[in-house]
């Protein structure tokens, strides 16, 4: 599973920076999108996989199982989605506006005018 | 649990002036206001909390009261805190200046907020003891800055913030990554666990040690503009309205460089080979930045530039830790916190001069400038004296600070990088007179357009902060002893972190009762 992981782990970020380097702004942004959901997934198969052992705490225990899964990576995901998703969606909106105002979805293109 | 209670405002004071704006939408003056009080009282709650760690040590908080590796841990050392400061006073200097600078169309979409919130995210990023929580300082004042930069854009503006955006969030993926990687390693990501946990990690694994801190160098390399990863803070800085680009210019960049300061202190141990590779980086960052100054006839232009070869000095500094003399660690420490401090003050002031200029002169262009000394003999003093410290001239504070960074330069025998910094040196003393020369000096043009007079009281907020931030430049310059020993002690402070770890867990041993009453039935 581990192994899986970390193959997926780099292709998202061989994707993510390949779209990174095309010269569109879409891909641009499907770009950024890839390496947060990379970096998502890295967090989350980092610290090691654990399958089918949840983070509960019993009745009249104390703390969960010592084999469970660790939640934390888990929370540090869930922040980090809901901050990308706030970050994406400000970049698309930026696109959009940058192709109106400079009429070019050519990064390239637009250095020239400066 | 005063001290607690102080390490929190300097972040609650502008957050709170933000959302009462938010409130106040569709009155921008009251924003204004607002952001007013919310810098004043940051600086004021800064400066108390700067007193307090001065005199009482490490201030930690726990907040929500959860003990220290579970909760998010806020901790103010020297450091932290002479940052927080002088985010408040930049903040409050260009809040000052926007009030009459920037247009009605970026106040109505809520221009003084978003300073507040990049203010709140900027100090909040000083404060945190957590490695999480300071990517997630780093995303708000991101987000703010994102939008300041591209608020109200022309075509300039719009591409420059696009590279901006782009390469910070780049930036921020990596700094992720890393945050993961470093959780897996050790299981923690509180600063001062990590230093206790990461320091049995290299030494059995260094390798594995030294390709994580490579993880951070690289993002905190892009947020702090080093070379080779510089070029989107040119292709943006000058796009905005100056007193956006004052904020970034000042605050921003040396976000990264704090980043880079604690996680070389605190979080790592200290690692084989990264010292001598940033004091490389921190070579050709000051000539590379310098040589892209000397190409440039816009004023914002060259300060842009100059940033990133300021940005050398001060990685040199951090650099000099890797010296096998603890004592010129120290002193190397010492002038690059020094650096920072007068850094900030002096880049945002030249950025605001700029501004000025361009009111009195009606460009930013050094071409169509001219005549300035003549016309406005207060504006010639005051981009002097800024212009003179960046460049080195005694008795201003940029020539304590870099004799401090050559100094101990010397001590530890790098030569190479002190020649790059005295090569850098003198050729900010050409573009700062080339500016002198070209703006202030040469006869005006014959075919400039005049532009408006200001009437009196917009000219003085315009002019107040620059003058404020002239008077503490001159006064770091002629008395510096006391910021010299702030520096460091703050330096000690760092290289020493055992002070800073018992701090942080102590406050944890003293009220970490079991939770058992709450889960008891």
């Amino acid at each position: 599973m581990a192994a899986l992981l970390a193959v997926l782990v780099g292709g998202l970020y061989a994707c993510g920076l390949y779209l990174l380097l095309r010269r569109n702004l879409i891909k641009l942004l499907l770009g950024l999108v890839l390496l947060g959901h990379a970096a998502n997934v890295l967090i989350f198969s980092a610290p090691g996989v654990v399958r089918g052992r949840a983070p509960l705490v019993g009745e009249g225990e104390l703390a969960p199982p010592p084999d469970a899964a660790d939640p934390v990576p888990q929370a540090l995901i869930l922040t980090a989605i809901v901050i990308g998703f706030a970050v994406v969606a400000f970049a698309a909106v930026l696109a959009r506006r940058v192709f109106e105002v400079v009429g070019t979805d050519d990064p390239d293109a637009m250095g020239d005018a400066q | 649990m005063s001290g607690s209670w102080l390490i929190v405002l300097p972040v609650l004071a502008p957050l709170a002036a933000a959302a009462a704006g938010l409130l106040a939408w569709r009155a921008p003056r009251t924003q204004g206001a607002l952001a007013l009080g919310g810098s004043l009282a940051q600086v004021g709650v800064a400066a108390a909390l700067l007193a307090k760690v001065s005199a009482g040590g490490v201030q930690v908080a726990q907040l929500g009261s959860w003990p220290a590796p579970f909760g998010i841990t806020l901790a103010a050392d020297l450091l932290g805190a002479v940052m927080a400061v002088v985010t408040g006073v930049i903040g409050l200097a260009v809040t000052i200046y926007s009030l009459a600078d920037i247009d009605e169309g970026r106040r109505a979409f809520g221009y003084f907020p978003l300073v507040q919130v990049l203010l709140a995210g900027v100090a909040a990023a000083f404060l945190t003891g957590d490695l999480f929580n300071l990517y997630v300082c780093f995303e708000v004042l991101l987000m703010a800055s994102f939008v300041l930069l591209a608020l109200g854009g022309q075509r300039a503006q719009m591409a420059g913030a696009l590279a901006y955006v782009t390469l910070n969030l780049l930036s921020s993926a990596l700094f992720l990554a890393g945050v993961g990687l470093i959780y897996g390693v050790t299981r923690s990501l509180n600063m001062a666990e990590l230093h206790l946990r990461l320091a049995a990690v290299a030494a059995s694994q260094p390798e594995l040690t030294v390709a994580l801190a490579g993880v951070f160098l690289v993002a905190f390399g892009i947020k702090a503009a080093v070379f080779p990863l510089y070029t989107w803070l040119p292709a943006s800085y000058h796009t905005p309205p100056v007193a956006v680009s004052a904020l970034l210019a000042g605050l921003l960049t040396k976000v990264g460089v704090y980043a880079l300061i604690r996680i070389l202190t605190l979080v790592f141990p200290p690692l084989p080979g990264v010292p001598t590779f940033l004091l490389g980086v921190a070579a050709l960052t000051m000539v590379f930045g310098v040589l892209g100054a000397v190409a440039m006839y816009e004023t914002r232009r060259i300060l842009s530039f100059h940033i990133v070869s300021q940005i050398g000095y001060m990685v040199m500094g951090l650099a000099l830790i890797g010296s096998p003399e603890p004592a010129v660690g120290a002193a190397g420490l010492a002038a690059a916190v020094f650096y920072v401090v007068h850094h900030i003050l002096v880049k945002a002031n030249l950025f605001l001069v700029a501004g000025l200029a361009n009111r009195v002169g009606g460009s930013f262009q050094l071409a169509q400038l001219g005549g300035l000394a003549a016309r406005a003999p207060w504006l010639a003093l005051l981009f002097l004296i800024p212009a003179g410290s960046l460049a080195g001239v005694p008795p201003l504070s940029g020539f304590w600070a870099k004799l401090a960074v050559i100094r101990a330069g010397l001590e530890a025998g790098a030569w190479l990088a002190v020649t790059a910094a005295l090569a850098a040196g003198l050729l900010t003393v050409l573009s700062m007179v080339k500016i002198w020369t070209e703006g202030f000096w040469k006869p005006a043009p014959q075919q400039t357009s005049q532009p408006a007079p200001l009437c009196r009281r917009r000219l003085g907020l315009l002019v107040a902060p620059s003058v404020a931030l002239a008077v503490l430049t001159l006064a770091i310059g002629l008395h510096p002893r006391p910021l010299w020993d702030l520096s460091r002690r703050a330096a000690a402070q760092l290289l020493d972190p055992a002070a800073y770890v018992a701090a942080v867990a102590g406050h944890g041993a003293d009220r970490a009762s079991p939770p058992a009453r709450e889960v008891a039935p």
